[in-house]
């Protein structure tokens, strides 16, 4: 058997060396704390040891097996969305420094540290909030989070949450809320898909921790009375939490201008591939108070000075937090996040500047504009749905094709065509809808083609 | 001090600004896709259709610079980072800081992968969901347990969803109301209590015994009632030491009528030894960015799968990666799963990553990773045992560790009064990365925790003892390079002050200069 | 520059005395003289030297106060620390009034921490002398040290001093014992809990590097939430018999209800019943009810029944039942006493130490408990 090649040691002249210097004749001496009767005693049925060559080509078949979004025109979205991915930001996040590091000091890792304060730095800029923490797993556990922060802040047990919030994401917070706090909802215009101010002021009271809504919602529009619903919650003694997708932000007043104390939301779009869902990235910023601050989950970093005046050091911030209440004292956790990501995202902000974002956010909603005007000039086709302005994403609605989102995708993929999101079991109250996002990928000639399809689908 | 200091490496240093010092007004690094003019001409003035409350005044203050000058700051810091690549980390204990193939990378970094998104119709994902498949199988082999599912994103995210897996389990028999108590040991890692705390249960913390390092028997039968939800805990633990009452433990929390989940954070040194479902365990998890070689990225993303029995398969979060005989398929339909923990079905790159890694090295690397670990560990605790200062607790009982090992430096502290944050700040003067120490609460003095791994050299070894040698002299001869520690970084040592003022922290620019300008 | 810091040093220059040559404890001048016979050598200046040498490595940072000669400055002299002398004493015939002084002095000299090397008598003299005004911290010199003041060795003294006053280590209550000198000297030991004097501890430390729990409590942080668990779970229909010590007393205060520190109350209804009472007035009181007792470990020892609560005694104990015992404490309780140590009973009765012993629960938080070893 070859030696094997990430395994120095194992080559035999170094090993009896090392066991010689052990005293130990046998490897087997190591393990002397593993009982007997618990030591397996045969080979795991795995493969043999494969060289690269191999490995590579049995890999690249399976995957072969796939079409990618490069190969089929794809209109998904819903928390995972398809954007450009400058080349430069797959050249820094190889970079195997970044790539092998992990949680050493500022000492050896200074670079890490600059380069997640940058993130939180333009995050926090983003969204007009002065504090952003160590990035998390994705934008539903981000919420899960801020829901935990706002019971430790207030002490109340009850969120209102919009009826228009992600599935997927409420399902999320609930995991991370049961036992802690009631998640209450809220109704919507079905007209608009507003947030239904009366049924918040109705439901809101001195129990309620905070409200959460979403901005754009997962339906694509915008929720255009950000700051009436702040004033509410804030009227009531409750906390603001809003949920972002950062490239509407180029273009929408950002939330911490506009009363939010919390804002959680997806980094994916700034420069993260999809990854069949393994690119997210999670944010968690909130307002520079004393409170928010010692309640916030995961790590934060300040920046500071060292001995010598020129330069910048980075300390952890409250490394001894207390919790303000028993009950919450251990209710998050987090250790390995997505640091690469934030690296990348900023990066990603970076490169776009102050004009690249305003540019970009109008240009999204000038192809997903389009997109809706061309998609609802077939027959029996509605998009969108509700009556507001939208982002990238936009509800459309089969019912008077007498077909269901199901069968269209279907046969969409005929067409080599990837229909959006069926979210007819998610939201029944809309009939046969399908959630499609358009962003800055997406050509005149690939809306065209869609319209075209769609036409032939619905025959 | 500078003759004194003669370590032979010096880091990169940049004195690099904060990108906001960087770039000039009217400077771009990225050009957007152009809108064609039809496109323009029926979407009309989007910018109108946002009522203009909503509209945002002014871009975000943002630092403006030229592609060119993104990539050199962004290099510059790159090589102020230490990562496993740069040079010996074997320091670094329950990280498992092992090399990252790099032809995992290039397999990962692949459209066919990279393009995916996640709702994708089935059909056009048969080979990504087959990888998926087939990785699960084989953790399945290494562990003994029957499905895993790849949601969770790190360790303590994994020991939360079993956690939620236990209660929904206990829910369903009607017994939850009864039992809310889960066990744990204090050896154990912190998040064996915190996650489970969470997920609304209590915590029953069982301590070592001084002489052996894990819990007595009669402790935890002492701990089980019928509140027993549960135990879990770490196997082996991140002292090195592997818990040789794990089988009884097993059979005693079950006949409490629990179940049982070990976090197998450290794996590594027990691959292709030790099957922990067949011991009996109900749940597990392993951290792919630890036993299974995927990079660790400056600390995320990482992948933790959680690997449960037939019986509690029902409850795993949504969808399960099934295969019906001809084709493979995300199962969403699920009654009794707990819901989700994360969106969509995980890190899927670490997922190949993983696969490829278990291919290259088959069933015998793996046995050999657990055996060079292990030896690796050991010859390096017996050359640190030979530097003045050093002591090693439980040392009698076990002499011998695993996968880590937790060392003190009480004794260097009591002669001298340097302890392990001194010599971490000094360690990294000779380009080596700092040790880790122990998690809370440090039950062992001046702790620190190293872990070679497999794929550490002899050289790595030898070199790191020599450096603590020479640290640990200096401690006893010339302490004040250690007080004044770190001299070859990237920076000097860092002001604290404002980690706890709020007056003075900034974890933002905007935020610093408000508060500094 | 921020001013430096003051350290204050005490050496009670008798303590130990005795110990060596069988004596139990150097109180009294009878006691003293016979030691002196016995050939006995002053121990407490020689375990003060330990922890100067100690400190001496870092004597730039902090300002040291001593009283004359035998009682500090002789010892200081010998480290080659340059002390501010105050105070006057009798050569040669100091008693415990000059380390009540000396406590007092120092206090108003507003020293960050009294550093004292003596016994239980010493801690005694100190608390009587400025309570929990002063941070103050015990170096082991004495021949009875039941108290939670002292530090493990005098090595270690120095370094939590050094670590107290950089800004590094927290405070806490500890307990002051108080021992019946002469049934002691007859073998049988009768413990009172004396006071509290305000003590540096070596909290754990947290590292921020991957997981787990971000937090660390401080002591008081802690005994509160023990206490809101504790009294969110008080049955209506049970009498409490709750021991004497801080984490306790904090159940008293979360119920905003009056308890004695050093001694027995019992609450019923979350109201006071009867405070400070004896072994005769509880056994009154519970007759024929349902009680349940709480108690803490007290001491440096880890006693839970046997010193400072010898009114909760095995005929209450056995009333009660050994299942309606309640033991709470905080992780930081837990650890000084030492981690994986057992806790101690002595009852007085062997049959109840017995029932008591083997692993028993302790609440160490909010839903967190810990199983602890308790033997005889």
């Amino acid at each position: 058997m070859p030696v094997h090649q990430y395994i120095p040691n194992s080559a035999p002249e170094i090993k009896k060396e090392m066991l010689k210097y052990l005293a130990v004749k046998d490897v087997e001496e190591f393990f002397v704390d593993i009982p007997e009767k618990i030591r397996l005693k045969k080979r795991l049925q795995l493969p043999h040891p494969t060289p690269e060559l191999e490995v590579k080509r049995n890999i690249e078949a399976l995957l072969s097996k796939n079409k990618n979004c490069n190969e089929l025109l794809t209109f998904l979205g819903a928390g995972c969305w398809p954007h450009y991915v400058p080349a430069v930001c797959d050249e820094i996040n190889s970079r195997s420094e970044f790539l092998t590091a992990y949680t050493g000091d500022v000492y050896t890792d200074l670079g890490r540290y600059q380069a997640l304060f940058e993130f939180q730095s333009m995050i926090g800029d983003l969204v007009a909030l002065d504090v952003v923490s160590f990035p998390t797993y994705d934008w539903a556990t981000a919420s899960g989070d801020a829901a935990h922060m706002v019971v430790r802040t207030t002490g109340r047990h009850e969120i209102l949450v919009p009826k228009t919030t992600s599935p997927e994401r409420l399902s999320v917070i609930r995991a991370y809320c049961e036992r802690l706090a009631e998640i209450k909802p809220i109704d919507y215009d079905p007209t608009t898909g507003q947030l239904d101010l009366r049924d918040l002021r109705r439901k809101i009271s001195s129990r309620t921790a905070a409200i959460y809504m979403e901005n754009p919602t997962y339906l694509g529009f915008i929720e255009t009375e950000g700051e009436e619903i702040g004033k509410i919650a804030h009227d009531n003694g409750a906390l603001y939490i809003v949920g972002v997708e950062p490239l509407s932000l180029g273009l929408l007043t950002p939330p911490g201008e506009y009363g939010a104390d919390i804002v959680c939301g997806e980094g994916q779009p700034l420069g993260m591939h999809m990854n069949f869902g393994g690119g997210l990235l999670g944010f968690l910023a909130s307002r520079d108070d004393e409170r928010l601050v010692s309640a916030m989950p995961h790590r934060l970093i300040t920046i500071t000075s060292t001995q010598h005046e020129s330069e910048w050091g980075f300390a952890y911030t409250l490394p001894k937090r207390t919790m303000f209440a028993a009950r919450e004292k251990a209710t998050t956790f987090t250790g390995t996040a997505t640091v690469l990501w934030a690296i990348t995202a900023a990066v990603y902000m970076s490169l776009l500047g102050p004009q690249g974002i305003a540019e970009l956010a109008e240009a999204i909603m000038q192809k997903s504009h389009y997109a809706m005007k061309r998609v609802s000039e077939v027959r029996g086709i509605e998009a969108p749905i509700f009556k507001s302005p939208h982002f990238k994403e936009f509800t459309v609605n089969f019912d008077k094709t007498g077909k269901t989102v199901h069968e269209v995708n279907k046969r969409l993929l005929e067409h080599g065509i990837q229909g959006g999101k069926d979210i007819t079991k998610e939201f029944p109250q809309l009939g046969s809808t399908a959630l499609y996002c358009v962003s800055e990928i997406h050509t005149k000639v690939d809306i065209d083609r869609l319209s075209a399809a769609l036409e032939e689908v619905i025959k | 001090m500078k003759d004194r200091n003669v370590t032979g490496y010096h880091a990169v240093r940049w004195g690099e600004p904060i990108i906001y010092e960087l770039g000039r007004k009217g400077r771009r690094g990225f050009v957007i896709p152009r809108v064609e003019a039809a496109v323009k001409a029926k979407a009309g003035d989007v910018i109108s259709s946002v009522p203009e409350k909503m509209r945002r005044k002014a871009p975000p203050e943002w630092p403006q610079l030229s592609e060119p000058e993104v990539v050199r700051h962004f290099i510059h810091l790159s090589q102020q980072t230490f990562g496993v690549d740069s040079g010996i980390n074997v320091g670094v204990g329950t990280c498992t800081m092992k090399y990252n193939p790099k032809i995992n990378e290039a397999l990962a970094r692949s459209p066919r992968i990279t393009e995916l998104h996640p709702l994708q119709d089935e059909e056009t994902v048969q080979g990504i969901l087959e990888i998926m498949y087939k990785l699960q199988e084989w953790l399945c082999e290494i562990s003994g347990m029957d499905k895993f599912s790849f949601q969770p994103r790190g360790g303590a995210h994994a020991v939360f969803t079993n956690a939620c897996i236990i209660r929904a389990y206990h829910k369903l028999n009607g017994e939850l109301d009864d039992r809310d108590e889960i066990i744990t040991t204090v050896v154990s890692h912190p998040c064996n209590a915190a996650a489970p705390a969470a997920a609304g249960f209590k915590i029953v913390t069982l301590y070592p015994d001084e002489e052996t390092g894990y819990p007595d028997i009669e402790a935890l039968k002492a701990a089980v009632s019928k509140r027993t939800a549960g135990m879990m805990i770490t196997d082996p633990y991140d002292t090195g030491i592997f818990d040789s009452n794990i089988a009884e433990y097993i059979k005693i929390v079950h006949e409490a009528g629990g179940l049982v989940a070990i976090d197998q954070a450290n794996a590594n040194c027990i691959l292709g030894r030790v099957v922990i479902g067949d011991v009996g365990a109900d749940l597990c998890h392993f951290n792919l960015h630890k036993s299974f070689s995927t990079p660790h990225g400056s600390c995320g993303p990482g992948s933790a799968p959680i690997g449960v029995k037939e019986e509690l398969a029902k409850f795993l979060p949504l969808p399960t990666v099934e295969f019906d005989g001809s084709k493979y398929y995300l199962d969403y339909d699920r009654t009794h799963s707990i819901g989700k923990v994360a969106e969509f079905h995980g890190v899927v790159p670490n997922v190949v990553r993983a696969y490829a890694w278990i291919m290259t090295m088959g069933a015998e690397g793996l046995k050999e990773t657990s055996e060079v670990a292990v030896m690796n560990n050991n010859y390096l605790l017996k050359k640190l045992l030979e530097i003045r200062g050093v002591s090693l607790p439980w040392g009698k009982r076990h002499p011998f560790r695993m996968q880590d090992v937790r060392l003190s430096l009480e004794k260097l502290k009591e002669e001298t009064g340097i302890g392990i944050d001194e010599v971490n700040r000094r360690i990294v003067d000779f380009g080596v990365q700092r040790c880790f120490t122990s998690h809370e609460p440090w039950i062992i003095p001046e702790p620190f925790t190293p872990e070679p791994s497999e794929t550490a050299s002899k050289q790595d070894l030898d070199r790191f003892a020599e450096i603590f040698r020479q640290i640990s002299t200096e401690a006893y001869t010339d302490p004040e390079i250690l007080k004044k520690a770190p001299h070859n970084c990237a920076i000097s040592k860092v002001d604290l002050t404002p980690s706890s003022d709020p007056k003075k922290w900034a974890m933002t620019w905007r935020a610093y200069v408000k508060k500094h300008r | 520059m921020a001013p430096k810091k003051k350290l204050g040093l005490i050496v009670n220059p008798i303590a130990g005395l005795g110990g060596r040559v069988g004596l139990k404890g150097t109180d009294g001048e009878a006691t003293i003289k016979r030691a002196v016979e016995l050939g006995a050598t002053a121990i407490s200046p020689l375990r003060a030297l330990e922890t100067l040498q100690t400190l001496a490595n870092a004597k730039d940072e902090f300002e040291l106060v001593t009283y004359p000669y035998e009682m500090g400055q002789n010892v200081a002299k010998k480290c080659g620390l340059d002390p501010e002398v105050i105070g006057s004493i009798a050569r040669g015939k100091t008693t415990a009034t000059d380390t009540k002084n000396a406590a007092r002095d120092m206090a108003n000299l507003r020293v960050d921490l009294i550093l004292f090397a003596g016994g239980d008598g010493t801690a005694r003299d100190i608390c009587e002398a400025i309570d929990v005004e002063v941070p103050a911290l015990g170096i082991p010199a004495g021949v009875k040290m039941h108290s939670a003041v002292f530090a493990v060795s005098p090595k270690k003294a120095g370094e939590l001093a050094m670590s107290f006053l950089r800004g590094e280590a927290p405070l806490r209550e500890a307990e002051v014992m108080d021992i019946d000198e002469d049934a002691f000297r007859r073998n049988r030991v009768s413990a009172r809990l004396y006071g509290y004097l305000r003590v540096p501890y070596e909290a754990s430390l947290v590292q921020p590097m991957k997981s787990g729990s971000l937090s660390t409590m401080d002591e008081k942080s802690s005994q509160e939430i023990i206490a809101e668990y504790i009294a969110e779970r008080m049955d209506d229909e049970y009498y409490y018999i709750l021991g004497p010590g801080t984490t306790i007393k904090a159940i008293a205060d979360k119920l905003g209800i009056k308890k004695t520190l050093l001694g027995v109350d019992v609450v019923k209804r979350r109201r006071i019943v009867a405070m400070d009472l004896n072994e005769e007035q509880l056994l009154r009181l519970i007759e024929n009810k349902k009680a349940k007792i709480v108690v803490s470990p007290i001491g440096g020892q880890g006693f839970i029944f046997g010193r400072g609560n010898q009114q909760i005694s095995p005929q209450v104990i056995r009333r009660i039942g050994i299942d309606n015992v309640v033991i709470v404490a905080t992780e930081n309780k837990l650890h000084s006493i030492g981690t994986g140590r057992p806790l101690l009973v002595d009852t007085g009765d062997d049959e109840v130490d017995r029932l008591l012993s083997g692993y028993r629960r302790v609440i160490t938080g909010y839903n967190e408990e810990v199983v602890v070893k308790v033997t005889a």
